[in-house]
């Protein structure tokens, strides 16, 4: 038993993505339709050269027919996939699987969500049936419990903390302002993030991602087809996926600090991929920064910096735009927004831009590294799922 | 001989000052304060409280029967007491019993586990008096239970206070009545009440004291109670009891429970009396009920778990707009977020064990404690190889602990802690009765049996956490005997 991984034998050869936004006037299949659309274009093929479909949404629909029916696709194998938060992530696994696997030359993955018809701000589950007894906490307060935690474990006072988690938010708001696609497309002072209203904890509004629709979608060959579609495709060096058991709710050993789903996810993927040096071998990282302290606990978890540094780097604008590793230079889910079953894909759009160098001029990264990382996760601390991806434009 | 084996008084953290309601409407209120139940609380769940401190001093005593009497019950048609006997894990084979709708169920309920035969009966009495905001019951009520395990006299459950015999006399009049669905109640010309109310009671006093053979002067501790405030007092100054006999009757400080009150009353004096000493109670609804008890020498090595004392003085206000918002008075604009689905009934039942006794599951091998029960250990994956644990009554520890702002609540915010008990096992709760302020990591917490949300008509019932606060009190204001005025 082992995870072997599909290095360079699976390539994405068409990416397409809406802006991420309120869109109160676009339906699910409005945004469905027109990223897949820039998506076959983008490949130079039609829906009828695809031969199998996977579509990730996580409460916007149910089964495949919520893909097939926007886009007419007639008597083709298309699966609806659902995994929290990794959803988008989920629906372009199984995409590169089925085309590894041999079993569909042309495959394609759409990330779809449609939250901004519910009426209400934020996100909100679906609910289950059940004996009541579960917990009804946002999201906000589950990931509010890291700060402090974080704070104390490593002795970060809570200004210095505060400040962190501000350059964070700052960062990701610089880099979506320079993003056309991007749901908030301003800067944010510092102080504007500090002075926000509290949501949970001591996270405020400033401190959360963007709650946007929106769509994105890719299609994928065979590596050695590549070439068929585009001059330019991105080879997939690792794809790997890790669900927690949902005990760290209940272990007295979990300590808030970190994810362990996505250390582990992560450790498959550089193993997968052959990566030894995180931090120095990749242009750029797109990371799940659902909240603050997310972003500031996985610069750890997927080894960009030892435990209990990230926050002196992050100060140090290690993770800026032109920093030595950039995280987020799309804006990240706080300013691009998160429509959840897009926004694995979205991650993936992020790579093909900058690596093949279509990044709009003010947000390109100049680098000569060549491989990317995407990283998606879902649920809460202690009970959550965690994706991680390396692509990358050369071969071996 | 039979009696009373164990027996305690529950009475809500919060309080309402009365001068509160003269703030805001310039008239009504009064002197003192009164009881609130929590937003997350209601009869059943008070008496669930009150139940599990009057059978924790009592070990050995294995219930026949769970009888609850409330004028306020959370449903009708479903039997209330069946929550009860979930949540203190009782056998199937003990039988659960409501007393409806009359503020004189509680005190009949008592009256008749104690004339009964034989059997151990644990009876529950809870009650959450509304009013009208400004008037009268909306300032001399209040929220309490109280909870009294009767039985005969024997190893396992010595009785602590011998029931001598009492007397109850009944008549048909209208001096309070409400009809279902109503928030108030009516009542009529207050005199009519008064002169009713002390020649029944008269009645009752001395034909009880004849049967029992004792004289006023030889009772030691008396209490009298009732929603009539000018028959009590008036009925309390003709017993010819000694004037250091007459027993503090909670008006001041927690106001009249209702249902509640005759065995909140009960606890309070028994709480404090010695052995070989006569307690009376005198109860005025619909008539009047005497009940007269003797404690005995097991009294001495009786303790109450949580004394009705130290929950009078150790308390915090509530203000008046969450009062009325609490119950239902007023209506402020709740959060932009979906309001809770029902709880499936099906879930519910399979899962009664844990949502109900929050019991959970201890893997036998590597001891790890799951909350809630699981079948596969998360420590070494044994599969159904676990034991039940009973956590309802074992403190914990705050490791850690938010406030959500967002969250659909009643009483926003959410203060949730992530918690680990005493011996093992951790759990993220809810915490209730706390001010966000002043939770801190550290702090220790005990579970307290509440209610989450009311959809589609069905209660949520589950366990939240509360501080457990210094046990060191000041002088109590149970000692200072005298009943108080609180319609003022």
């Amino acid at each position: 038993m082992a995870s072997h991984g599909i290095k360079d034998r699976v390539a994405i050869v068409g990416m397409g993505c809406t802006r991420f936004a309120e869109h109160w006037d676009k339906s699910l299949d409005d945004l469905i339709v027109e990223a897949s659309e820039d998506t076959f274009a983008s490949a130079g093929v039609t829906k009828d050269d695809v031969d199998a479909y996977w579509l990730g949404t996580a409460q916007s629909g149910m089964s495949g027919i919520t893909l097939a029916r926007p886009l007419q696709l007639e008597g083709k194998p298309v699966t609806r996939v659902e995994n929290y938060c990794t959803t988008g992530s989920e629906a372009l696994r199984a995409a590169a699987y089925a085309v590894a696997s041999g079993a569909y030359d042309v495959a394609m993955a759409v990330g779809a969500e449609k939250v901004k018809d519910s009426g209400y701000q934020g996100l909100n589950a679906v609910p289950i049936p059940n004996d009541g007894t579960a917990r009804t906490l946002t999201a906000a307060a589950m990931f509010s419990m890291v700060a402090p935690a974080y704070g104390k474990k490593y002795g970060v006072a809570e200004d210095e903390l505060t400040a962190v988690l501000a350059r964070i938010s700052w960062k990701n708001h610089q880099n979506g302002a320079r993003n056309p696609r991007a749901q908030f497309r301003k800067e944010v002072s510092t102080e504007t993030i500090c002075a926000s209203p509290r949501v949970a904890g001591r996270l405020g509004v400033f401190d959360c991602a963007g709650v946007a629709d929106g769509a994105a979608a890719a299609i994928l060959v065979r590596a050695e087809d590549a070439h068929r579609y585009t001059d330019k495709p991105l080879y997939i060096k690792a794809l790997s996926f890790s669900a927690g058991s949902g005990s760290g709710l209940i272990d007295p050993e979990y300590d808030y600090t970190w994810f362990p789903e996505c250390a582990s996810a992560a450790e498959d993927a550089y193993r997968q991929a052959g990566i030894t040096d995180p931090r120095r071998q990749l242009a750029m990282a797109e990371v799940h920064d659902c909240f603050t302290p997310t972003e500031l606990v996985l610069m750890e978890d997927l080894g960009f910096a030892e435990r209990g540094t990230a926050w002196k780097e992050v100060l140090a604008g290690t993770f800026d735009r032109d920093g030595e590793l950039p995280v987020n230079p799309d804006g990240g889910l706080k300013s691009f927004g998160h429509p959840v079953g897009a926004s694995g894909l979205r991650m993936f759009f992020e790579t093909w831009l900058q690596l093949r160098g279509e990044a709009t001029p003010e947000r390109q990264i100049d680098t000569d590294r060549t491989l990317a990382l995407t990283h998606n996760l879902g649920g809460y601390p202690g009970e959550m799922v965690s994706f991680v991806s390396v692509v990358g434009t050369e071969l071996g | 001989m039979r009696g009373i084996v164990s027996i305690a008084g529950y009475v809500p953290y919060r309080r309402l000052q009365r001068a509160a309601v003269a703030q805001l409407f310039g008239t009504g209120g009064g002197k003192g304060t009164r009881s609130v139940a929590s937003h997350d609380e209601d009869t059943t769940t008070m008496g669930v409280e009150a139940a599990r401190r009057a059978l924790r001093p009592a070990p050995g005593a294995a219930l026949d029967s769970v009888w609850f009497a409330t004028a306020s019950p959370a449903y009708l048609d479903k039997t209330n007491a069946t929550t009860i006997h979930a949540a203190l894990r009782q056998p199937a084979a003990v039988a659960a019993f409501d007393f409806g709708g009359a503020l004189r169920s509680g005190v009949g309920a008592l009256c008749s586990s104690l004339a009964a035969g034989s059997g151990t009966t644990l009876v529950v009495m809870s009650d959450m008096r509304d009013g009208l905001p400004t008037s009268v019951d909306e300032s001399a009520g209040g929220d309490g239970a109280a909870a009294i395990v009767v039985a005969d006299d024997a190893p396992g459950t010595p009785v602590i206070a011998e029931y001598l015999g009492g007397a109850s006399v009944s008549d048909e009049f209208l001096d309070r009545w409400r009809t279902a669905g109503d928030r108030r109640s009516k009542v009529w010309e207050e005199r009519f009440g008064e002169t009713r109310y002390v020649p029944l009671g008269t009645e009752a006093w001395e034909s009880a004291l004849k049967g029992v053979g004792v004289a006023p002067s030889d009772v030691d501790l008396v209490a009298v109670t009732g929603m009539h405030g000018r028959a009590v007092r008036a009925l309390t100054r003709t017993l010819g009891a000694s004037e250091g006999a007459v027993a503090d009757d909670l008006g001041t400080t927690v106001g009249q429970t209702g249902t509640a009150h005759p065995g909140l009353v009960l606890a309070s004096m028994l709480e404090r009396a010695r052995p070989g000493q006569v307690i009376a109670v005198v109860a005025l609804a619909d008539g009047a009920d005497v009940l007269v008890f003797r404690t005995t020498k097991a009294l001495a090595s009786w303790t109450a778990a949580e004394p009705v004392a130290d929950q009078v003085a150790g308390t915090a206000d509530l203000p008046y707009g969450k009062f009325l918002a609490w119950r239902g008075m007023v209506t402020p604009e709740p959060p932009r977020r979906p309001e809770p689905q029902r709880v499936s009934a099906t879930a519910a039942w399979r899962n009664e064990e844990w949502k109900f006794g929050f019991v959970g599951s201890k893997d036998r091998a590597s001891q790890a404690v799951h909350l809630p029960p699981s079948r596969i250990s998360m420590k070494g994956g044994a599969v159904d190889d676990m034991d039940p644990i009973d956590l309802a009554d074992t403190e914990a520890v705050i490791a850690t602990y938010t406030i959500d702002h967002l969250s659909h609540s009643a009483s926003p915010p959410i203060v949730f802690a992530i918690l680990d008990f005493d011996g093992g096992g951790r759990f993220p709760v809810e915490l209730t009765d706390v001010d966000p302020a002043a939770v801190d990591i550290g702090d220790r917490v005990a579970m307290t049996f509440r209610k989450l949300f009311t959809a589609d008509g069905i209660h949520d019932y589950f366990w939240k956490a509360k501080p457990v606060r210094s046990r060191e009190l000041p002088p109590s204001a149970v000692e200072t005997g005298g009943t108080g005025g609180t319609d003022g």
